[in-house]
């Protein structure tokens, strides 16, 4: 792991019209390293991760990205860092005009000069790599299941070769198994292509099972963060709530089992 | 050095590979690929790849198509290559010997006359479709005077104010400069021939037969139509309509009927409101380009006009509001998951509901000649 860190985040305030939603919030994520955020329904997660790409105006505080402060970069550096990611939106947010193999040829299109052949070997290549058939690539995004439409935007994510993805909410709305071999995908990818993944989750398997560290949002402040020991020695009510209640003791039980 | 040289070693060609095997750099070593594809057919292939710096999945797909494309049926085997990049190159093996190549676009010599045929078909859907409408919502409209309280009055009235109420002021000010330019046109050309006082009649008898009522249908379908098929479109793809079903309530009945029958009994007081905006706008162009008197000018347009004139204006109204109607509804529940194809469906309401607006107009002109009206 390396000294700088990928994403900074200091004392970063967001609010709306008369409310606070991030109060002095401090974060890294690290080069190489799954980070899982969590927190409260509305808590402000969504929040943070649209601050940090950028959708989101801020208050006061400091962002910085692949050692960049974004409120000193000019637009062209603001441009290239963008390039350097790929955000999944919680409904995948495909273009709906577009075909599946379409949406994930779309960035290589605007930014890459590539030969036409090459771009849909690519585009069929990364769809594969999230396990979408050659026959599904035509398919329109109404057209697609939830699990499918996630992984369509997955692909086109990666579509650059992104250094850093955003994930919001990858596995809601799918199914346990579908849920967990999105898991296994998103850990193949990190490992293969070297990425390094900021997923905000609510689902504790996930968490458990691919999460290098996790950071806990609960009152517009990270709480604790580290890895899944810290945070299951961590005394907080609300902490302890979420990772010891009645639902998680299944997860955390098994989890004790196998690294015991 | 080249990123990428090729030595032919006895029956074996040696590729020694170097350098960044990146996006940007795609443009570059694709070409080579290819030359090296090419010249490896039916040999075997040596992939020295110890000097390749960095490599993404873009250069991992030039790499996997050298392998494949070179010697069917002949192992390439390389070697040196860096720890790092060994994950990436087995995944992009892996997926590329599943992915099946895409089938050839079909492209027919007579797509000319396979679009002609495709349009002729989907003219007689559209007519299919605009009676299957009519009759749904003479059946929903049927089913509520049975039983007046499934009527939606708040619905209604809430429409009632967005195509009318709402629509007023534009209609005003159209209709007066179409009425002010009609007068004006008028006065210009029949002053030669000495008869400049006669463009009140063409005022008049134009405004209130045709030109009022037809104006204002078009600005409604413009407006007021595009806003239906756009708002029945969305709910169509957020699954709103489907929830309505599922809830037992029928979406002709809640969502279609309030709407075309606040259009069926605004277009008609639009019309009005608009004729004699118009009659008003022709009077001040008389009065201040035409020199004119008020008093003088209402005089003339009561010889001019009949209450017979106003009469066939206003009839056309509510049937060219239930044209409209159907059309925007019917349009709006065609469309399909895209944003595409809700801008599209929009689009076709307007230029349906013009087109028709005016081919009604007709039918109404030549019934009205023949009864004598």
């Amino acid at each position: 792991m390396n000294a700088e860190p990928l994403i900074s985040v200091r004392d970063l305030v967001v609010g709306f019209a008369d409310q606070i939603v991030l109060d002095h919030l401090s974060l890294d994520v690290h080069r190489g390293e799954i980070l899982g955020l969590v927190g409260a329904s509305g808590g402000g997660k969504s929040v943070l991760l649209r601050s940090i790409i950028g959708l989101l105006a801020k208050q006061d505080g400091k962002i910085s990205l692949f050692g960049i402060d974004r409120d000193t970069a000019t637009q062209e550096t603001t441009r290239s860092i963008e390039r350097r990611w790929g955000v999944l939106f919680q409904q995948g947010a495909l273009f709906s005009s577009l075909n599946t193999r379409q949406n994930v040829e779309f960035p290589m299109r605007e930014y890459l000069r590539l030969s036409e052949k090459l771009r849909e070997e690519v585009a069929l290549i990364k769809l594969g790599m999230v396990g979408i058939s050659s026959e599904d690539t035509g398919k329109f995004p109404a057209e697609l299941s939830g699990g499918m439409t996630k992984r369509a935007a997955l692909a086109r994510a990666l579509a650059l070769d992104p250094e850093l993805v955003f994930l919001d909410e990858p596995t809601s709305g799918l199914d346990p198994i579908a849920a967990g071999d999105f898991d296994a995908l998103i850990q193949t990818l990190q490992q293969t292509l070297g990425l390094t993944v900021f997923m905000v989750t609510h689902d504790l398997d996930s968490l458990y099972a691919v999460c290098d560290r996790i950071a806990v949002l609960v009152g517009g402040k990270i709480i604790v963060q580290g890895p899944i020991e810290t945070i299951l020695a961590c005394e907080h009510p609300w902490v302890k709530a979420y990772f010891r209640g009645k639902r998680t003791r299944e997860t955390t039980r098994t989890l004790g089992q196998t690294t015991h | 050095m080249q990123p990428l040289e090729s030595a032919a070693s006895g029956r074996d060609l040696d590729i020694t590979l170097s350098g960044s095997w990146t996006a940007p750099h795609a443009r570059v070593l694709e070409p080579l690929v290819e030359a090296a594809v090419r010249e490896a057919r039916g040999r075997g292939v040596r992939l020295d790849m110890h000097a390749v710096t960095e490599i993404d999945t873009f250069g991992a797909c030039l790499l996997e198509r050298l392998a494949r494309g070179s010697s069917p049926g002949i192992e390439t085997q390389a070697f040196g290559v860096p720890e790092r990049m060994r994950g990436l190159l087995a995944e992009v093996g892996r997926v590329g010997r599943e992915a099946q190549p895409l089938p050839p676009k079909k492209k027919s010599s007579f797509a000319g006359i396979e679009s002609i045929g495709r349009a002729t078909v989907d003219a007689g859907r559209d007519l299919v479709v605009f009676v299957e409408m009519l009759g749904e919502l003479s059946d929903a409209l049927l089913r509520v005077l049975r039983d007046p309280r499934r009527l939606r009055p708040i619905s209604i009235v809430y429409q009632l104010d967005r195509v009318g109420l709402q629509a007023i002021p534009i209609i005003f000010l159209i209709t007066f400069l179409i009425g002010g330019i009609i007068s004006q046109q008028g006065i210009f050309h029949f002053r030669r021939f000495g008869a400049g006082d006669y463009a009140v009649d063409l005022v008049g008898i134009l405004v209130l037969r045709e030109i009022g009522v037809l104006i204002v249908a078009i600005m409604v379908a413009g407006r007021s139509g595009s806003s239906y098929t756009a708002e029945l479109g969305s709910m169509k793809m957020r699954e709103e309509i489907d929830a309505l079903y599922t809830m037992g309530l029928d979406p002709v009945e809640v969502l279609l009927l309030p709407r075309v029958v606040a259009l069926i009994c605004a277009l008609p007081a639009l019309t009005f409101f608009g004729s004699i905006s118009a009659l008003f706008g022709g009077g001040l162009v008389e009065w201040l380009y035409g020199g004119m008197s008020p008093a003088i000018y209402v005089e003339r347009l009561k010889d001019a006009v009949s209450v017979t004139h106003f009469e066939v204006g206003i009839i056309k109204a509510p049937f060219m509001a239930l044209v409209i109607g159907i059309v925007a509804c019917s349009e709006g529940l065609r469309v399909k998951g895209s944003a595409e194809s809700l801008g599209l469906q929009t689009t076709t309401s307007v230029v349906k509901s013009i087109f028709l607006v005016v081919v009604l107009d007709g039918l109404f002109a030549m019934f009205f000649a023949g009864i004598g009206m």
